[in-house]
Formats: structure tokens, sequence, C-alpha cells
């Protein structure tokens, strides 16, 4: 373990902005609202990010379990909550309720987990800290960010109120099936599944505006662009996708909800009907949806990635004590997959009845955006080699992030093959795919964030011994869960119940397996969860710099103060400089050596 | 311990590959979990690259993995408490090889599939009419619907989309060793009509008439499954294809004909399930 280390720094506060709604006459519960609920400081709004994300990341994962309870074992009484939940199944998760289960999985996973603790926890807790900079360029439009995820929130728990408890057209929600209501029981809550990811969509625009702004103009002095770290290049040009892709989603969902509710035909063909309903006048293009919904989700992979990637090149470079191999080479990476990110949506609809020539293209830039992932990859290593590596849990999750992103990277250049996607695509070796990179990546990465940036946000040390059973139990069953469903390329993913055709019963005990593992790996959660609210409030106490990093955000106190530095913080050098030869240290803050502040 | 990490990143390459290479081989407990042996003339192809691209992905796996577990050992701080780690962050030729390698390899992976697919969906078999060389017309029309699968013969007019159309549900049959084209079209939302045995798949969409083709080279029966969420139903709505011998598929479409006995309109409209029965299909 590395010891503390505290940095002489003048003591004078260089901007402490007075707290909104303290006055005296609204006592101590107006102070508490201005400080942790109501509060325009990127601190706690990163914070409030980080809470309601983890909470989601509870639920969306207990519906995972639910989806994979009724693949193991189709139609019989869930344990625990069968009886509570499906009374009137007699226990049984209903077919109609078991697409309820996988489409709000993945809605609550993407839109209000991944995407919002990437980006809305640690873009906001890490922005400003990192460049120097003592707040958000547009605090008061920081705070409406968080607070209009809280109208998203609100349309999900609403949708327990309505027929069938949630949307249940897939988190894809393509029309006709989410727009006719003679197709889905569920048509209300496709309705507020709609508004849900429009308050959402918004609330991320906010946010990008934000922190594009910031790190355009609030960096401190000597803070160039190529002196910035990963994790800010990442989330700028993560800002930079998300500024150009949602207005578009934003757009579609408008027409699809003027589809549900004003009875439009953006989306529905020609005299379409179903359930001999009559038929509606229609007159749109079905696959318009596919386009426009595309053009925004491939590139929110990448939103979903791209973070993880920054930082977890951070805690490479800081825990292997040496400069980040290939810095440049890095961002260009990143700038380049985000470019390629808009031109290849298309490779999601090779067999959606797009025109089979345009594939033949979304093929080839498919296939090329493998290469600045791989470039990523070989540089990670390339940061490891020769180094004198620390293994704490951050570490071991960031190498498990690297480790579990070949996997999702190399099934990637598979499916970007049409040939090869005809027969697996939309089976369960996609489903394997898609978690290699969102779980075994991005969420490997986002634990080991946690547990890197905890004691800066917290002031207190994680316990890295329970860190390391967290981790150790998570990349096993990960595994066990993830991997088998390579071997799943026949079962159709969404499925209710696959073995009604007896060319999948073959495949029950496998399906059983993943079960069993994926349940070990929701138990092991639990690890995490104790050592969280442990050290929230017995962790060793971290001082300032507990990993004897590089980064501005260590040599202010943790937590930082309001207005984040003691003094204006004057940058001297790159945020990568371990284990320089000319120097006794083997770490080189960027502040370091700054002329003293007046 | 201070090995266990190192040990634990190496187990990840080599039980992938270790599996990957039962499941090909199908060894227990592995059997049976690729594909199903492929039915048709273009399977071989769509095996061969998925194979082919597997394999590559193996051995990149096997490197970059190996190479994880191997510098976790190597350079672990507690194996060297008292050293500084090196100070690099170039090794330009190194960064020119595994820029330039890699994506070679990724621009002769583009074209060298582009064939396969064009075969598969862009180019559709064609039949010498009158000396004449024109595209295959469908021999089937079928229509997917919420849960099931219609599919419509030419009756004696020898035309589809007619009125003398003779309609099916639950069963398709096609004759081995021929080209045959099926004419996908949806009566409510997307469907997807997929045959893993054929390497066959597509989005059957609403408003939209499609073409697909294959070249079955043998007799079997085997499993249509439908592989888009078209709502509660989905997970039922399957139907069986059956491939018979030519002669065999003369015969039963002039079976089906002649036991096509009621009004033709309004079986059209409202199939009963005895249709289907004296077929042979399978209905839920």
């Amino acid at each position: 373990m590395l010891e503390g280390h505290v940095t002489e720094i003048p003591r004078t506060p260089l901007k402490t902005p007075a707290p909104i709604m303290a006055d005296e006459r609204s006592g101590v519960r107006a102070r508490f609202l201005g400080a942790y609920v109501f509060s325009t400081d990127h601190k706690v709004i990163g914070i409030q990010f980080l809470f309601s994300s983890l909470i989601w990341l509870g639920v969306g994962g207990l519906l995972a379990l639910a989806v994979r309870w009724q693949l193991a074992w189709p139609w019989s009484n869930m344990p625990f909550f069968g009886n509570a939940l499906f009374a009137s199944n007699g226990g049984q998760i209903s077919p109609e309720f078991y697409n309820t289960l996988f489409t709000m999985h993945a809605t609550i996973m993407i839109f209000f987990v991944v995407i919002p603790i990437l980006s809305g926890a640690f873009g906001n807790y890490l922005i400003p800290l990192m460049i120097g900079a003592p707040e958000m360029a547009f605090p008061k439009l920081n705070m409406a960010s968080y607070w209009l995820m809280w109208p998203a929130f609100l349309c999900v728990i609403a949708m327990l109120f309505v027929p069938g408890y949630g949307a249940s057209a897939g988190w894809t929600s393509y029309p006709p099936l989410s727009v006719l209501a003679t197709a889905t029981p569920t048509e209300t809550a496709q309705i507020l599944w709609v508004m849900a990811l429009l308050f959402a969509g918004v609330s991320s625009m906010m946010g990008a505006i934000n922190y594009l702004t910031t790190i355009i103009q609030m960096r401190a002095p000597g803070m160039t662009m190529f002196r910035m770290p990963m994790t800010v290049w990442a989330l700028f040009v993560t800002a930079l996708m998300q500024a150009f892709a949602l207005p578009v989603l934003t757009s579609a969902l408008l027409m699809q909800f003027s589809d549900q509710v004003l009875q439009t035909g953006f989306f529905l063909p020609e005299n379409v009907s179903a359930n001999n309903a009559p038929a509606v006048s229609g007159g749109g293009q079905v696959l318009l949806w596919q386009h426009l919904f595309w053009f925004y989700s491939h590139p929110a992979v990448y939103i979903m990635i791209l973070p993880a990637m920054g930082m977890v090149s951070d805690m490479l470079s800081c825990f292997a004590r040496k400069p980040l191999f290939g810095y440049r080479p890095m961002v260009y990476s990143i700038l380049s997959i985000a470019g390629l990110g808009f031109v290849v949506w298309g490779h999601h609809m090779f067999i959606a009845g797009m025109s089979q020539m345009l594939a033949v293209s979304f093929m080839v830039s498919t296939m090329l955006i493998a290469l600045p992932s791989g470039i990523k990859v070989f540089n990670w290593i390339g940061t490891m080699w020769g180094g004198r590596l620390h293994l704490t849990t951050p570490m071991l999750f960031s190498v498990g992030f690297v480790s579990m992103f070949v996997i999702g990277g190399l099934s990637g250049i598979v499916m970007a093959s049409p040939p090869v996607d005809i027969v697996i695509h939309d089976t369960y070796y996609i489903v394997a795919h898609l978690h290699y990179v969102l779980f075994g990546a991005s969420v490997l990465g986002v634990f080991g964030a946690i547990y890197f940036w905890f004691p800066k946000m917290f002031g207190r040390m994680m316990n890295d011994r329970l860190g390391k059973v967290h981790f150790l139990l998570t990349f096993v069953f990960l595994n066990g869960t993830f991997f088998p469903m390579h071997f799943l390329g026949r079962m159709p993913r969404r499925l209710a119940d696959p073995y009604v055709y007896d060319s999948l019963k073959d495949l029950m005990p496998l399906n059983q397996f993943i079960t069993v593992c994926a349940f070990c790996m929701g138990a092991t959660q639990l690890v995490f969860v104790g050592n969280f609210f442990y050290s929230l409030y017995f962790g060793k106490r971290a001082g300032e710099n507990p990993w004897q990093s590089n980064t501005l955000e260590w040599s202010t106190l943790s937590p930082p103060p309001p207005g984040n530095f003691l003094a204006q913080p004057i940058v001297q050098r790159g945020p990568y400089e371990y284990s320089h030869p000319d120097r006794e240290s083997d770490f080189w803050p960027q502040t370091e050596g700054q002329p003293p502040s007046s | 311990m201070s090995r266990f990490w190192s040990l634990l990143f190496y187990c990840v390459p080599v039980l992938a590959t270790v599996t990957f290479l039962m499941a090909i081989y199908g060894v227990w407990p592995l059997v049976d979990c690729a594909m199903p042996p492929s039915l048709s003339t273009a399977g071989e192809t769509i095996d061969g690259l998925f194979n082919g691209i597997h394999l590559l992905a193996v051995v990149i796996l096997l490197g970059t993995g190996g190479t994880i577990g191997y510098v976790l050992w190597r350079f672990d701080s507690r194996r060297n408490p008292d050293g500084k780690a090196q100070y690099f962050s170039h090794h330009t030729t190194l960064e020119l090889i595994w820029t330039l390698v890699p994506g070679s390899i990724l621009v002769f992976l583009a074209f060298y599939q582009m064939n396969a697919w064009s075969e598969n969906k862009m180019v559709r078999p064609t039949t010498v009419v009158d000396g004449i060389e024109e595209k295959t017309g469908p021999l089937v029309l079928v229509k997917a619907k919420q849960f099931g699968w219609e599919f419509h013969y030419p009756g004696d007019d020898g035309l589809l989309e007619t009125a003398d159309d003779l309609y099916v549900e639950g069963l398709l049959v096609v004759p081995r060793g021929r080209d045959v084209v099926l004419q996908l079209e949806s009566r409510d939302v997307i469907h997807s009509f997929f045959v893993p045995e054929l390497r066959l798949k597509q989005d059957v969409v609403p408003g939209m008439s499609q073409f697909v083709w294959f070249n079955a080279n043998q007799t079997s029966e085997v499993d249509i499954l439908c592989t888009e969420l078209c709502g509660w139903g989905h997970y039922k709505m399957k139907a069986r294809l059956r491939i018979v011998e030519p002669e065999q598929f003369t015969a039963y479409t002039d079976n089906l004909k002649a036991t096509y006995k009621a009004p033709l309109a309004s079986i059209a409209k409202y199939p009963s399930a005895s249709v289907a029965a004296d077929v042979g299909g399978t209905r839920d």
C-alpha cells in the first residue's frame, strides 16, 4: 500500500461560493436541502448521480436475475418473490411479464446506470477537479441536469401502476410493436417509456454542454489540452458524442410519442393492423425508427465505454508507476472511435431489411473501428510492461477491464462480418458480446473508479481486502455467466421459453449453469455494498493523496472544499510523470514546483 | 499469493480457448453447442468464415491475455521491492507494427467476406425462361403474424397473390436441390424468419416485401424460429420446415390442391385447423 502524501500548499481558499438557500430564516432544513439536495456544487451533483445510479444498478440486477430464473427453470415458482409478485399466476412469470423484465433491465441499466454513472457521477465529480477549475461553467444547468433525471425515474416508477407493470417492446422499442395499441398489452407503459427517455436524454444534453464548455474554457493555467488526463479527454469526447447524437434520439422519441398519442404514422406503414383490428392509415417507414434509434444508440455504446477507458488509463498508469504508453495515440484513438462511431450504426441492421448494399459499407466502417480499440488495448499492456505494479483493488478492476474488453472486442469483430451475423444476429451470442463490453469492461471500470476515487469523495479508504474478495468473485462469476452464452449462438434472445423448440431443449443444462453463476454474481455485490457503507463511516482516513497520484484532484483536501482548491493550481507538466529518472520520488504531481501564490 | 492474480488472468485466454475448441469439436459438456450441421450450400461459406474469424480471435486472445498474465507476474512490485519502474512512453516501431498489422488484417477480412454476403443476400438466383435469364420467382409467400407463420403456395394459375392461392399454417415444405426463393411479408409487427440449419435469417418488416433464397442439399425437417421480439407470444411463434425430394414436393402441392375443398375465399381469410392437419403441419 502506498503511504499518504501531503503537499505543502498555502491554505487560502480559492473561491468559496455562498451556499444557496442557506439564509438565517430557512434554518437547518434548508441548509441541508441546499447543501445535499438542491446543490450547484459539481461534487455534490456527482455524488447524487453516483447514489441514484447505484440504487438503479441494484434494481436492474434483480430484473436480470428474474430473467435468468425463467430461462433456467421456465414456468416454475420463483423463489422468495414468486408468490408475492405473481400470485395470480401461481408464482410463475407470465410471458408478457418476461418481456417486461428484459425490456426494463436493459432500459434501466443503459439509461439509468451506465450512462449516468460514467458521465453524470464521474464526469461531474472529476472534470473540474482534474482540470483545476473551482466549479463547472454552468452550475445551475448542472443541477437541472440531475433533477431532470427524477421525472425520468418517476415515469419508470409510474409504469408499476399501469397494465403490464412496465414497457415490454424491448429497450430498442421497435415500432409497430411499441406503437400499435392492438399489438402490445403495455401501450401506456410504452408512452411512459418514451417520456422517461426524453427526460434522461435532455438531462444528458445539459450535462454534455456543461462539460464541453468547462473543459474548453476553465482549465487552470498551464493545463493545455495535451496535459489533460485521459479521463478528461474521454469525458470530453463523450460529451461531444452526446451533444451530436442525442438530438437525433430526442426527435425520434418525439415522433414515436406522436405516433402513440396523436395517431400520426411516422413509423407505421400503410394498412398495418394487429389482432384483426381496423387498419391504421400509416404511410410511414418502419425502418426509419431503427435508423434514427441506432444513429444515437451506437454512439451510445461508446458513450458507455469511453469514460471507463479514460479512467482505466489513469488508474493503470498510477498503479504501474509508469507513464501512460502512447498518450497521443490514445487521444487520437478516442477521437477516431468517436468519429467512426457515427458511421457504424447500420451493423445493428444487417438483417433488418435495409439495403443489402448499404450493409457492405457499414461492415467496412465497423471493421475499421476495431483498430483504434485494439491500439488502446496494446497501449494499456505497454503501460504495464516494465512498470512496478501495485495490485490494489482499483488496479485489479482496471486489469480486469482490459482483459474483458479484449473478449468483447474480439466477438465484435466476429459479428461485424455480415455473413456471420446472419447466423448470430439476435441470439445469445450477441447477449454475450454486449455484456462483455458493458459489464465485463464498463462496470468493472466503474467499480475500479469507485475504489480509486472513494477516498477523494468521502475522505476515507475503502477496505482493500474486501475489495479484492469482491473483485475475485465478480470476475469469476461474470465469466461463468457470460462466457457460456457464446455457446448459445442458436438460441434466440427474448424467448420466454426457448424449450418450446425441440431443437433448443438440449440447451437447458447450460442455461441452468449460467443462472447459478448469475445468482452468485448478484450475491457477491453485497460485499461491495457492505464495504461501501462500512468505509463511509469507519474506513481509514485517506489524506490528500493516498495513491501518490499526479493528477490535480489529489493536490487538494479529501473531500475537496467548496471551490475545490486552496490555491490556484498552476500546471507544470503532464499527468503521467511517474518514475522520472531524475527524481528520488516515483511520482511528480502536475502542480509541484509551481511559484508560490501571492 | 503473489502469483495468484497472474494465474487468474492467465485462466481467461486458456479457458476461453479450451472451451472454444471443445465447442467446435463437440466435447462433453459442450456437445452440439455450435451451430447445427448445415443443410444448405451457402452454409459452408458462412461456417468457414465463422470458424476462421473465431480462430483468429482465439490467437489474438491468447497473445493479449497471455501477455496480461505474464506482465502481472513479471512486473509485480513485490518481486521488485526496491527498484523503480522503467521510464518510457513510446516505441515507434512497435506502435507502427501493432497499428499496421491489425489494420491490414481487418481490411483483408472486410473485403474477403463481401462475396459471401452478396451471394446470400444480394444476387438472387436466376432461371432461364424462354431463353431469357431472369430472377427466379418466389416459390412460397411467407406471411408472418402475431404469433404464427402462413405459407401461401400458388394455385392452378401458378401465380402468387391471386385468389386461388393455397394456404397452410405452421408447415413449410420445399424441394431439395434447387434454388428456393421465398417472399417474406408481415401482417402486423416486425418478425424475423430464422432457420439455423440453412444459415438463413431475415427480419420480416410490415410494409415491405422481401426475398430470401437457399438451396437445401439434403432432406430433413427442422424448426423455423422467430428472432425479432413481436409481442407476448413471441416465444411460441414457431413453424416447421420440411425439405423433401422434388417429386415428393410435386406430390405435396398436388395433394394440397386436391384437399383444398372449402370455398377458397373463405379459407384464405379464416384458415381451418383441418387444412394444416391434413398436410401434417404442427399447430398450437
